[in-house]
């Protein structure tokens, strides 16, 4: 049976990609590090993957805010491959860093551009708008901390089969969810584009430090409106083993992370629909 | 045209910098600042449309959500009681964001001739006076030496200002002094120089030669027949600089001591701390052959792979890989700039690994810091220093910003007070590397081409090698800010992932990283027992107008020297391309023997390698050690010892460090197995960490560190002795064994030249070698950092003599790690190892302001018997949890096990193991600071066997684990001299530095 492959895309400052390769290749499926020049020169094509993951990191230095340039690269040199890509099917990933790229090139929560079946040009800048936000954490600093998450009912196709409350590292300075305008957020919530709630062990939603960054509604993780594809501030990639948890040499010693879940679920869907 | 764009954040957003502003001007005492708001400011220079400013604005720098921008608005007055302080940096700083935001401008399809510079503006609203406002100014928002506070005349100024030092092609900035630069050979006049002139030559081109090194340079170019130029004088004292070559510890040392023999007492087995006879002197040649690295050589280890050669020490992992772990430190440029200092401090030794062999991949940092309190009286602040809060705060960040964008997981780490490092703060940053086993060593060929690839050369950092190899004063700021730089890890990341790949693809043959000293010193090493001729004006400039020699020793950072075979060239470069990385070839080794350089075919120096690299005379120092007699401390024995344990889990060494260790991924690369933090909140004190390079793999590393100075106001060789001590068994109580155990030594001390400093200083490496020799543990690779002192007003203050002793050992299997968190109630604990009236130095007498003379001692032979027997039982699955005993004692190793696993305990002194005879008071058996303890935890169904593993060691079943959270001891009389809620010891431990 043919593998899903999947392009870890990365850039100047990309610092995760040798791990969620790795989550990847242990979820089953075949990925390759992907630098963007190699996309922007053809050299590699987009298209000959089902998913694309964008991992953490802090691409070109996250100057001008987290994200933001390679954000501006995508929208600008590869707005088409990432539209075809979105409509063929396929799934993306934006872990951190990743997800703060999708939401500054205002691909998540992305209802409008794409519906499927009505592609919409997205280098055309009104067509693609930023509604939403990654911005820096109440606590003023970068912070390295295991939080709980929970999923309220959504469409994601990244989330089935997961325990009521998962348990993954976040590392971020910028990573306060915002949205500018309160109808945005009504829609993520009418529409179960919300994945991933900061909450407390027993899974009730939580104050800092439970919730690291005072993002609202403890909003950890988005998805778009067909459910496959997603952001996240959390690193699953850096829960696959359960030797990475910072208790299991306490506790017990679990035979997965929970994070091996969420990008198993991917590959799997990718399996079944797009081979 | 010129557009200068505000970004601020909207009313509804919470501002979080001006907040942390807002919070530190409280903190220096300033009531009266009643708002504080900050905007980013961007100025675009060039042939730029408003319509395409305005885009550039609303897609590019805000952030729409949250943000809001305005174009030349920034003109208005301000109302009153306000202020607005622009700070800006200063021409030739490198300001990396420049660089990115031309990148993201031309991805939006923007051609024009562009400059981009960018400047921050704070403004603070408030009855502030004039004065007030400068401490604002000075002690928080800007470091003059990088950056300035922008005038309001100057504002209206700005086009004409900013055009002299723009280039517009590139946008980078160019210093206004000397824009272009004519070639002219400079030479020194050295043939007719007297003494006192050399002197003054060394002196004032901050050579820092001293008479005979000067005159050896004369002599050598008096056999030639004429003058060095500017370049070959340079070449040579960056060569010979005590921060290339360790004069001191190379050189020779004429050593007397005078012990008072009576602290000394009963000399452990193995160890022999009297280094002459009485009234005798003892003749040193090379102090780092005659104890560190004859450790390694008598030792003799299988898997030390490459020892004391390379940028890093490498040992065996697996049948794959090796490991490499060097430690740098970076004082004197992070005295002056906290942030740039630590920044460049962690991006050099990530080079050192990059740099070892033919190149490592960083997988772990760790970062030991010590600064004087950080509530420092700031009107006792000794001229021309910052203040150490704000020099803490300045270092976090930098490590933070460097680590976190390499990627790099920070895991280990230590932060240490003492007032006397005002002037000096010690910031020692290290790097574990991992590489395949058939890519540790590098040749460079003749032949081979000089490739430099990386960030490009600018005046930046010119001078560090010589500058960190004296001491400072209060002018240094002034004389010495060439050597302050900003790092840029971004460059430093995308150099780090290109040459990996090269290396992999076999494209080169040697590598060394760019550090001290610049290409000089990189070059004149790899090519030492060749020949290099190099053309200075191939080198890749961030502006022009550097001269030759500025170019040659610039220390510029992110950049690496490559020796490339001629028919790999095309495929490296095309290589360094494709991941935006400049690569080019600066010159060839050669079989010459000789270091010729050239500037547009001028020949500028031509020296010979042999005496560039073995010409330096060998200058013999004197050392005198006398041992200090402090007074005999008298404390009152008190029956209640809770305010004590209280008081001291407050100290600044001993509190919790959560607020540094957060800000440092220590997840990124997915390996960490044993986190700095642990326990049931993920916030207790780990004695170590354990990281697993390789994902699929079992085996992983332990990384450690020992550091006390306060051992060394009484002695420092068993200062030494008790550093390695902590370190191993803090290897031993994360369940690590002294199987393959290597060690690194940092030495910071003050004036070498100052008998007094150098023989503590020679009792310290002594201390290094009988301990490391009775353990078993050899050293792979080292530094010292000398010159830590500051003199103002001709008074010196110098650094209390400091050690740090870092330990590295491969784990096979990490599913054995053990951590320190007390898990479960009803459990035995054990105190292993025997404890002293050994209060010398300790946390306890420092309550009482008393320094006492009794400090730790090691008993090797007794200690290796215990670390063995706990290995072997951790390896069994006997041992729950196991905390290593150091700075306070039981007493706090104790109470932090029991609060970070949210558990209560009951201890009984009584059981502990300690010397009947002296040692009669509770106290001093909670608090005393003896080497080669644990407290174990062990299930009580594993008792017997325990016991039985440790039979004949000395060892205590004191107490248990209990699920009422109170913390109870029992005294030697069996009363209760402690009682408290573990809640109230966490929180003494975990207030002091909660910022």
């Amino acid at each position: 049976m043919p593998k899903v492959k999947v392009c870890v895309l990365r850039t100047a400052g990309t610092n995760c990609d040798k791990e969620t390769a790795f989550a990847f290749r242990k979820a089953g499926s075949e990925p390759e590090s992907v630098h963007i020049n190699s996309l922007i020169r053809a050299e590699k094509k987009l298209e000959d993957f089902q998913v694309l993951a964008l991992p953490g990191g802090f691409s070109y230095g996250d100057d001008l805010g987290a994200g933001k340039i390679l954000a501006n690269e995508l929208r600008c040199r590869l707005a088409e491959d990432v539209r075809r890509f979105i409509k063929d099917g396929k799934l993306v990933i934006g872990i951190c860093n990743g997800f703060q790229i999708l939401v500054k090139a205002g691909i998540l929560p992305g209802t409008r551009p794409y519906r499927i079946g009505r592609c919409v040009p997205l280098h055309r800048n009104s067509e693609l708008k930023q509604e939403a936000s990654l911005i820096i954490n109440d606590s003023g600093k970068f912070e390295d901390r295991w939080v709980y998450l929970k999923s309220p009912q959504n469409k994601c196709v990244w989330t089935k089969c997961l325990p009521e409350v998962i348990y993954l590292p976040v590392a971020h300075g910028e990573g306060k969810f915002v949205t500018g305008d309160k109808k945005v957020l009504a829609r993520l919530k009418r529409n179960k584009q919300i994945v991933f709630q900061y909450c407390d062990e027993k899974g009730a939603l939580s104050g800092y430090p439970h919730n690291p960054n005072g993002s609202i509604e403890n909003i950890a993780g988005i998805c778009d409106e067909t459910g496959r594809i997603l952001g996240l501030m959390p690193h699953p990639e850096r829960h696959v083993y359960g030797e990475q948890h910072p208790r299991w040499a306490g506790e017990r010693l679990r035979a997965a992370g929970d994070g091996l879940t969420i990008i198993r679920n991917g590959v799997e869907y990718a399996q079944k629909t797009l081979l | 045209m010129l557009y200068e764009i505000e970004i601020k954040d909207k009313p509804e957003t919470f501002d979080a910098i001006a907040e942390g502003i807002k919070k530190d001007i409280l903190d220096l005492g300033i009531k009266s600042a009643r708002d504080v708001s900050f905007m980013q400011v961007y100025i675009l220079e060039g042939d730029l449309s408003e319509a395409q400013a305005e885009r550039i604005s609303d897609e590019l720098l805000v952030d729409k959500i949250s943000q809001s921008y305005s174009i030349n608005g920034g003109k208005k007055g301000a109302g009153k009681d306000e202020f607005v302080v622009e700070v800006a940096y200063n021409p030739g700083v490198m300001d990396p964001v420049e660089e990115s935001t031309l990148k993201a401008i031309r991805d939006l399809g923007i051609e024009e001739d562009l400059c981009v510079k960018t400047a921050k503006k704070y403004i603070i609203k408030g009855k502030l006076s004039a004065r007030q406002l400068k401490t604002i100014c000075e002690k928080l928002l800007y470091n003059k030496l990088i950056q300035h506070v922008v005038r309001h005349d100057e504002l209206s100024l700005r086009a004409p200002h900013l055009l002299r030092y723009c280039e517009p092609r590139r946008g980078e900035a160019i210093p206004f002094f000397n824009p272009d630069y004519l070639f002219q050979l400079i030479t020194v006049e050295l043939l007719r120089a007297s003494d006192k002139k050399l002197l003054e030559i060394s002196k004032k081109g901050q050579l820092f030669l001293n008479l005979p090194e000067m005159r050896a340079i004369k002599n050598y170019f008096y056999g030639l027949k004429r003058n060095p130029t500017d370049c070959e004088l340079e070449t040579i004292a960056q060569t010979w600089s005590e921060h290339c070559w360790h004069k001191t510890f190379r050189g020779k040392i004429d050593y007397s001591e005078k012990l008072l023999k009576t602290k000394i007492g009963t000399v452990p087995l193995g160890m022999s701390p009297f280094l002459t006879k009485p009234g005798k002197t003892r003749l040193i040649d090379n102090l780092l052959k005659s104890t560190i690295m004859r450790v390694t050589k008598e030792l003799n280890k299988p898997w030390c792979v490459s020892v004391f050669k390379d940028n890093s020490g490498v040992i065996r992992f697996d049948h794959k890989y090796n490991i490499c772990f060097k430690v740098e430190t970076h004082n004197h440029p992070s005295a002056l700039e906290p942030f740039g200092g630590a920044n460049t401090g962690i991006g050099g030794v990530i080079r050192d690994s990059l740099g070892t062999g033919l190149g490592a991949k960083p997988v772990l940092n760790t970062d030991v810091f010590c600064f004087a309190r950080p509530d420092y009286p700031f009107n006792k602040l000794p001229a021309g220093t910052l203040h150490p809060k704000r020099i803490m705060k300045g270092v976090v960040s930098g490590v933070r910003d460097y680590g976190n964008k390499m990627g790099i997981p920070t895991l280990n780490g230590a932060i240490l007070f003492h007032d006397r490092f005002v002037g000096n703060p010690l910031v020692y940053c290290g790097t574990v590397g991992i590489m395949p086993k058939d890519k540790c060593f590098k040749k460079t060929n003749i032949g081979d081409l000089i490739v430099v690839v990386g960030g490009k050369t600018g005046r930046d950092g010119i001078h560090g090698a010589t500058f960190s190899s004296g001491e400072l004063t209060q002018k240094s700021e002034i004389i010495s800010s060439g050597a302050v730089q900003i790092g840029n890890p971004i460059q430093e990341k995308k150099m780090l992932d290109t040459i990996l790949q090269a290396r992999d693809k076999n494209l080169y043959s040697a590598i060394t990283d760019c550090g001290a000293g610049g290409l000089s010193s990189a070059v004149g090493e790899m090519a030492a027992s060749l020949g290099a001729e190099v053309g200075l004006d191939t080198v890749p400039l961030k502006y022009q107008g550097l001269s030759y020699m500025e170019i040659w020793i610039s220390e510029s950072q992110e950049r690496m020297v490559l020796s490339v075979p001629k028919e790999n060239i095309d495929e490296l470069i095309k290589l360094f391309n494709l991941e935006d990385v400049e690569a080019v070839v600066i010159g060839e080794f050669t079989d010459t023997g000789r270091l010729k350089l050239f500037y547009k075919d001028n020949l500028v120096c031509d020296l010979d390698m042999r005496f560039l690299h073995e010409g330096l005379p060998k200058l013999a120092k004197k050392a005198a050690y006398i041992q200090p007699r402090h007074q005999e401390p008298k404390v009152r024995h008190s029956k209640d010892l809770t305010k004590y344990l209280l008081r001291i889990l407050s100290q600044y060494d001993i509190c919790s460090k959560e607020w540094v260790i957060r800000q440092y991924d220590h997840e990124v690369q997915g390996g960490s197995v044993l986190k700095p933090l642990v326990g049931v909140m993920n916030d207790g004190p780990s004695d170590a960490s354990v990281c697993r390079p390789i994902l699929d793999s079992k085996k992983g590393i332990i990384v450690s560190n020992g550091i006390n100075f306060r051992y060394g106001f009484i002695d420092h060789y068993w200062m030494a002795a008790s550093c390695i001590d902590e370190a191993l068994r803090q290897i031993i109580a994360v369940g690590g064994s002294l199987k393959e155990v290597a060690i690194l030594d940092n030495f910071c001390w003050g004036n070498p030249d100052k008998p007094d400093r150098l023989g503590s200083l020679v009792r310290a490496a002594y201390g290094c070698y009988d301990t490391a020799k009775a353990f078993g543990v050899p050293f792979i690779s080292g530094k010292d950092s000398l010159y830590n002192e500051y003199t103002v007003k001709g008074k010196s203050l110098s650094i209390p003599g400091t050690l740090l002793i870092s330990a590295i050992s491969v784990m096979d299997d990490i599913h054995k790690t053990i951590s320190m968190y007390a898990k479960q109630a009803g459990d035995s604990l054990y105190v292993v190892g025997d404890s002293y009236n050994e209060l010398g130095g300790s946390h306890y007498y420092d309550l009482f302001r008393f320094t006492g003379n009794r400090v730790p001692k090691v008993y090797p032979k007794k200690a290796k018997l215990i670390f063995g027997a706990l290995s072997r039982a951790s390896s069994k699955g006997l041992i729950k949890a196991m905390h290593d005993c150091s700075e306070g004692g039981i007493g706090v190793a104790a109470a932090e096990m029991a609060f970070s696993g949210d558990l209560g305990a009951e201890i009984f002194l009584s059981e502990v193991p300690y010397a009947r005879n002296d040692f009669t008071r509770d106290d001093f058996v909670l608090f005393s600071e003896s080497n080669s303890r644990f407290i174990v935890e062990v299930e009580n169904s594993h008792r017997k066997e325990f016991e039985k593993a440790l039979k004949g060691l000395p060892f205590g079943l004191i107490g248990s684990v209990k699920d009422k959270k109170d913390f109870k001891v029992h005294g030697l009389d069996g009363n209760i001299c402690i009682k408290i809620k573990i809640g109230a010891l966490k929180e003494a431990w975990q207030k002091p530095l909660r910022w």
